[in-house]
């Protein structure tokens, strides 16, 4: 262990810096026009060390989370800073689901947690404490998961996701323990700023408030940040965009957090509805609308790598990105469950679902080769129903989400995702329903699905939208770049006239577990 | 002598029970309480109640005004 931390740390901080910031990590292809590390030679630009760490974390390569599972486990109640977004009363509006109460486990029914849903699920290659409050402000217990679980699950990378303020005290500790990611959560630079988002700290048993707070919480965040870059230890930073307050902020934001080494920025939109009764919720303060996140988002990609895959998940996620399955692992069941660990078993399984990667990104440089010579200026934005895998392989009334793709002439671009929910239970589909993914697809010209009904399909043809149900059980990119090639030859000889479409709607509130 | 931990407004979330120079918190029923025999008001450790500091909740840790206030001894 303490071998393998010595490899990929350094004596020079500012070479590690200069080294983790200065590639541009997974799925930049479009923008940048460099291989991504979903490249078909695997790596891309990426040092092998980092690639090693991202190829199969979920949250770290957009790639890997069509793929990948992580799970989060709930052994971290306390928080140490109050944050204007999230209400203690349920949980953590942002970092977690609102409005769903997580199980608090134990250390150890954690560990058997973590063992029984990697038996069932091999591609599950990550283990995230995540809170539902700090894991560093409840140390004890964080630390003693991290270490039961390298006992019983060694081949299980380990993750945690800190608000920052005892991250300078915890480093070592961290890295010790063969951490290989951390995200920090990062909303502001100035305390000024921060004052509008954080009430108060607690930190060496008192209480802070206003700009005083804010400016130890950011110097503890960005210290922490260099010191876990020196380490080696790859760094995410989120950041939760609030219109008004901090949107134009964020872009300081970026580039404070890319010069001291984050490998990647994910800003996320703002959940404030008023059920969740925090402070944002009931001060009407708004979340962005997806074009808003998207400009941002957007800004940000010239400076470093941008996640726009990230389901801001609850504390007690199971599961791939955008799929919950933490309703099959409640205690009673784990506790009944008779697990064997089978390393084996878990490798081969996730060798394959590496072939299956490498099939899909192969696929997508074959077509997207064949758009070379293309010239259009045209860049337009379209919706998958997936179930993972990289396949167009969801029916488009049992879709919870949508994933958005942008595809121009330099490719196809994963840009985000859009939850609808279940729009159709037991065979039929609601009016209302229908409605509401419209109105979160809004933006896109085309939705792609593995099938789809007549009604649906006309009325989304109403509204502008190409429901697409012939590329079903195909790659998502190689597909969507066949239909653009066409949707430009059809520009092109006259036969449809290519018009903008307009802003989409966020969809607020939780995502319930279906299982 | 003691303050108490208003149950229908505790969210269950631990950080008191940690702070407490007294390990006078404990859980009890998924939310926390204080044993006002064990609790100090944290005089003698510490300026302000740290119960009442790290508690998510406004006025969630309060005063038992059934106990007579704590007297530090001389």
């Amino acid at each position: 262990m303490v071998e393998m931390i010595a490899q990929t740390s350094s004596p020079n901080i500012d070479a590690v810096i200069q080294q983790v910031a200065g590639h541009k990590g997974c799925g930049t292809t479009a923008n940048s026009g460099k291989a991504s590390c979903g490249s078909a030679a695997g790596q891309g630009d990426l040092p092998a060390a980092i690639w090693e760490k991202v190829k199969n974390h979920p949250c770290y390569s957009e790639e890997a989370h069509h793929h990948f599972a992580r799970m989060h486990v709930a052994v971290a109640p306390a928080c140490n800073i109050q944050c204007n977004y999230c209400n203690r009363k349920y949980d953590c509006a942002n970092e977690s689901r609102p409005g769903v109460v997580s199980e608090k486990l134990t250390p150890a029914q954690a560990a058997k947690k973590v063992v029984a849903v990697a038996s069932v699920i091999p591609q599950m290659t990550v283990l995230g404490i995540a809170g539902p409050g700090d894991p560093l402000a409840n140390p004890a217990k964080t630390f003693e998961t991290f270490g039961l679980v390298a006992q019983g699950a060694p081949d299980i990378k380990l993750c945690l996701s800190t608000n920052g303020l005892m991250l300078p005290e915890y480093v070592d500790r961290i890295a010790q323990y063969n951490i290989g990611h951390v995200t920090i959560t990062i909303n502001m630079v100035d305390p000024e700023i921060g004052a509008r988002i954080y009430p108060w700290i607690f930190y060496n048993h008192k209480r802070y408030t206003g700009v005083e707070a804010a400016r130890i919480l950011t110097d503890h965040q960005l210290r922490g940040l260099e010191m876990l870059t020196a380490r080696g230890i790859l760094c995410k930073v989120n950041s939760v965009m609030i219109p008004g307050i901090n949107d134009k902020h964020l872009i300081e934001v970026n580039k404070a957090v890319k010069s001291r080494g984050a490998f990647l920025h994910n800003i996320m939109p703002l959940i404030s509805a008023p059920e969740h009764g925090t402070v944002f919720g009931l001060n009407g303060q708004r979340g962005p609308s997806a074009q808003e996140l998207k400009a941002l988002q957007d800004d940000c990609q010239g400076e470093m790598n941008m996640m726009r895959h990230c389901r801001q998940c609850r504390a007690d996620a199971v599961g791939l990105l955008g799929e919950d399955r933490s309703a099959e692992f409640t205690t009673d069941k784990i506790m009944a469950m008779d697990v064997t660990y089978d390393l084996d078993a878990r490798r081969v399984y996730q060798e394959a679902v590496e072939e299956e990667r490498q099939a899909k990104s192969a696929a997508k440089h074959e077509e997207l080769s064949k758009l070379a010579g293309e010239e259009s200026d045209i860049s337009l934005l379209v919706a998958v129903a997936t179930k993972g895998s990289g396949l167009i392989n969801e029916h488009f009334g049992h879709a919870k989400e949508f994933q958005i793709y942008e595809l121009s002439t330099s490719g196809a671009k994963f840009a985000g995702h859009r939850r609808v929910d279940m729009y159709c239970q037991g065979g039929y589909g609601e009016e209302d329903t229908l409605d509401t993914v419209i109105h979160a697809i809004n933006d896109c010209h085309a939705v792609f699905v593995a099938k789809i009904g007549g009604c649906p399909k006309a009325d989304l043809t109403a509204a502008g939208i190409e429901a697409v149900d012939g590329y079903a059980h195909e790659f998502i990119e190689k597909s969507a770049l066949v239909w653009f090639k066409k949707y430009l030859a059809k520009v092109a000889s006259g036969g449809i006239k290519h018009v903008n479409r307009g802003d989409a709607q966020i969809r607020q509130g939780a995502l319930i577990s279906a299982a | 002598m003691a303050y108490k931990i208003v149950a229908s407004q505790c969210t269950g979330c631990s950080a008191c029970e940690a702070e407490c120079p007294n390990a006078a918190i404990r859980e009890k029923g998924g939310t926390f309480i204080i044993d006002p025999k064990k609790c100090t008001e944290c005089i003698g450790y510490f300026e302000t109640a740290q119960c009442v500091a790290v508690c998510p909740v406004d006025d969630t840790c309060v005063i038992d005004n059934s106990y007579p206030r704590y007297q530090p001894k001389a």
